[in-house]
């Protein structure tokens, strides 16, 4: 890491490009100050791998939306908006520079493949997304619940997986 | 995958032996959730019943297989027979995990084959809950998670808030942050170096590193009102100025720490138990540790010199001078050293941020995110009008999303917002550096003694309200 390229340069604002920008095949833009890419079950892995080849040599994070009630999301127009994303944070410290990878997922049948095989620091935030959205990460080496105890019914971050609440006596405590 | 109400394999709690019940939590919960969890222990299994691949994450050998062979660091056997090892569990209430913090571990004799650890004992859902609050209320939720670091996490979220908003916090509001989260990390560094020794053996230094960390809390408390958790930075700018003769508390504690620093520096650098206990444990390689998303000390002990804050300035870091500190071997010991020396690295950024901090506005003038002042309620109808909307209705912050990471004491640490243009989050993800710095465990302890695991483990610093959340 001894050589490194200058800073990025100033971060464009949000407005969308004019034409639809493409990064190995897939649609990207510039939001709030991040580039993201969209991508699919199918393409996922593929987009992945290429960039690691561009640099991103570190996984920074993976999580989960549920997209249930926030229907109309503001999506590049060839992205087929699914229930779940699961989104990718990268980082590249020789050019220090970040990318956001967006893969739809559809709800009926949440899983993608691993990226195991070509970060191996995704394996704890894997587990996470999983245990926290029921998104299964096909390949994965240990698809167990991370957070929550083993024995654990459903996906608490899941829209349609309610808070819950504690009853509290306010109005019906006893005279 | 697949999963039926009979599966013999679930497991059922104590309530549903107690009742009968075949189907965990009663038939009533059957069928309504579209996918089931079958996937079985978290645990550490026996080797017949582990798969190859989990093996390689347990044994710390993921990256050596995944780009080819690598040379062996200890060339140890990790093909023992079954009936030589053992599996044992350190924690989760053990004291040198530092929390809750479970380690198992299958030990050949004395020496570490595979470890693994098992987290989720302080999983409280606060993601979930900071999707419940209103931006406003947000810090409050977010402070609690690295309870070592709580301004961090304030600061993180408040930042990415603000990118969602698209508004520009006063210079003095930016100062007054870079000073307390400075003050945070010194604090932060001195427990860990507290708790470190500790755990190795170094008794007297546990006491000094609390009680130096208490003389930095007392200044958060004049500040903030609170030693801990403080709600202090929120969107929008901080929560009050700095109180009057704040210059003179900081400039007294740049007196005194560094004065303590040499005092340790003699107490334990110098020390050959403590070096032979430190050096050459748990050594990380870079490329390991950029494969493995690790940032912060662990990253930097392995000679990668990356700090977001001098390589993705945040704040006015551009304005100060300070060095990162970098090892050579990615050793404990480096990791000792790093932030050891990192401590007074930020009583250098303490000592510029009192000589260069802006007057002006603590929190932007701007009515759709600030509160009016206390005496302007008491003489304007607007001003309680809008006082009033604010904390009932909170404010409502554009759609988008927003991943704005900041440098803690741990690593990289960030809050992820989506936001669906109402005044709570959508989705609120918090990276935390200690639940992806966890993963080097395995890596780290393959092959070590099993006191050399606490040493490890308490290098790797993580803070389990942090990992579990």
């Amino acid at each position: 890491m001894s050589e490194q390229t200058p800073p990025v340069e100033e971060m464009t604002d949000t407005a969308p490009p004019s034409q639809p920008a493409t990064l190995h095949g897939c649609p990207t833009e510039t939001f709030f100050g991040a580039e993201v890419v969209h991508c699919n079950r199918d393409s996922y892995v593929e987009l992945c791998k290429a960039l690691k080849a561009d640099g991103y040599a570190m996984p920074v994070g993976v999580t989960g939306v549920d997209y249930l009630t926030h229907p109309g999301r503001s999506l590049p127009e060839s992205v087929k908006a699914e229930r779940f994303e699961v989104v990718v944070e990268l980082l590249s410290l020789r050019q220090r520079k970040r990318i956001r990878v967006r893969c739809q997922v559809p709800g009926d049948d949440p899983h993608v493949p691993t990226l195991f095989d070509v970060w191996p620091g995704v394996e704890a935030h894997e587990r996470e997304t999983y245990d926290m959205f029921g998104i299964r990460f096909d390949g994965h080496p240990d698809p167990s619940r991370i957070l929550m105890p083993e024995d654990w019914e459903g996906h608490p971050l899941r829209k349609d997986y309610d808070v819950g609440h504690v009853p509290v006596q306010f109005k019906e405590s006893p005279k | 995958m697949s999963d039926t109400p009979t599966n013999p394999a679930r497991r059922t709690s104590l309530l549903d032996k107690i009742l009968g019940r075949v189907q965990p939590g009663g038939e009533e919960m059957a069928g309504l959730l579209e996918i089931k969890t079958d996937e079985g222990d978290q645990e550490m299994a026996p080797r017949q019943r582990t798969s190859a691949r989990e093996m390689w994450i347990e044994s710390g050998t993921t990256v050596r297989t995944g780009e080819g062979p690598r040379l062996d660091r200890m060339d140890l056997d990790v093909e023992a027979p079954e009936d030589e090892t053992m599996i044992l569990n350190l924690g989760p209430s053990h004291p040198s995990t530092h929390g809750v913090l479970r380690v198992m571990v299958e030990l050949d004799g004395e020496t570490v084959l595979r470890s693994k650890p098992v987290v989720g004992y302080l999983h409280t859902g606060m993601e979930k809950t900071g999707e419940e609050l209103m931006y406003h209320q947000g810090s409050t939720n977010v402070t609690r998670m690295d309870y070592l670091s709580p301004f961090f996490n304030e600061l993180t979220f408040s930042l990415s808030v603000e990118r969602l908003l698209g508004v520009e916090i006063p210079p003095r509001a930016t100062w007054i942050r870079m000073l307390m989260s400075e003050l945070n990390r010194i604090s932060s560094h001195f427990l860990w170096l507290a708790t470190n020794s500790a755990d190795i053996g170094a008794i007297n230094m546990l006491v000094y590193g609390w009680r130096d960390r208490e003389m930095v809390l007392s200044f958060f408390e004049k500040v903030t009102g609170l030693r801990m958790n403080h709600n202090y930075i929120r969107p929008g700018g901080v929560a009050a100025d700095l109180p009057d003769g704040w210059r003179d508390d900081v400039l007294a504690l740049c007196e005194a720490i560094p004065r303590r620093m040499d005092e340790y520096d003699n107490l334990l650098t110098g020390q050959p138990i403590l070096q032979r206990r430190l050096q050459g444990v748990g050594p990380v390689d870079a490329d390991t540790a950029i494969a493995l998303g690790l940032t912060g000390p662990l990253l930097r002990s392995t000679g990668v010199a990356w700090d977001l804050r001098r390589d993705m300035p945040y704040l006015a870091y551009d304005d100060v001078d300070f060095d990162v500190i970098v090892g050579t071997n990615g050793d404990c010991w480096d990791r000792y050293a790093i932030r050891f020396n990192e401590i007074r690295e930020s009583v250098r950024i303490i000592r510029q941020i009192a000589d260069m901090m802006p007057s002006g506005d603590f929190r932007v003038q701007d009515k759709k995110v600030t509160p009016p002042p206390r005496n302007r309620i008491d003489e304007s109808m607007e001003a309680l009008i809008h006082h009033f909307k604010l904390y009932t209705e909170g404010f409502r912050v554009p759609a988008g999303e927003a991943y704005v990471p900041v440098e803690s004491p741990r690593g990289e640490s960030g809050c992820f917002i989506v936001s669906d243009g109402t005044s709570r989050p959508y989705r609120l993800h918090m990276r935390a550096a200690s639940f992806a710095n966890l993963q080097a465990l395995p890596h780290l302890a393959r092959g070590s003694l099993i006191a050399d695991t606490i040493a490890i483990v308490s290098t790797i610093d993580p803070v389990l309200g942090d990992v579990d959340r």
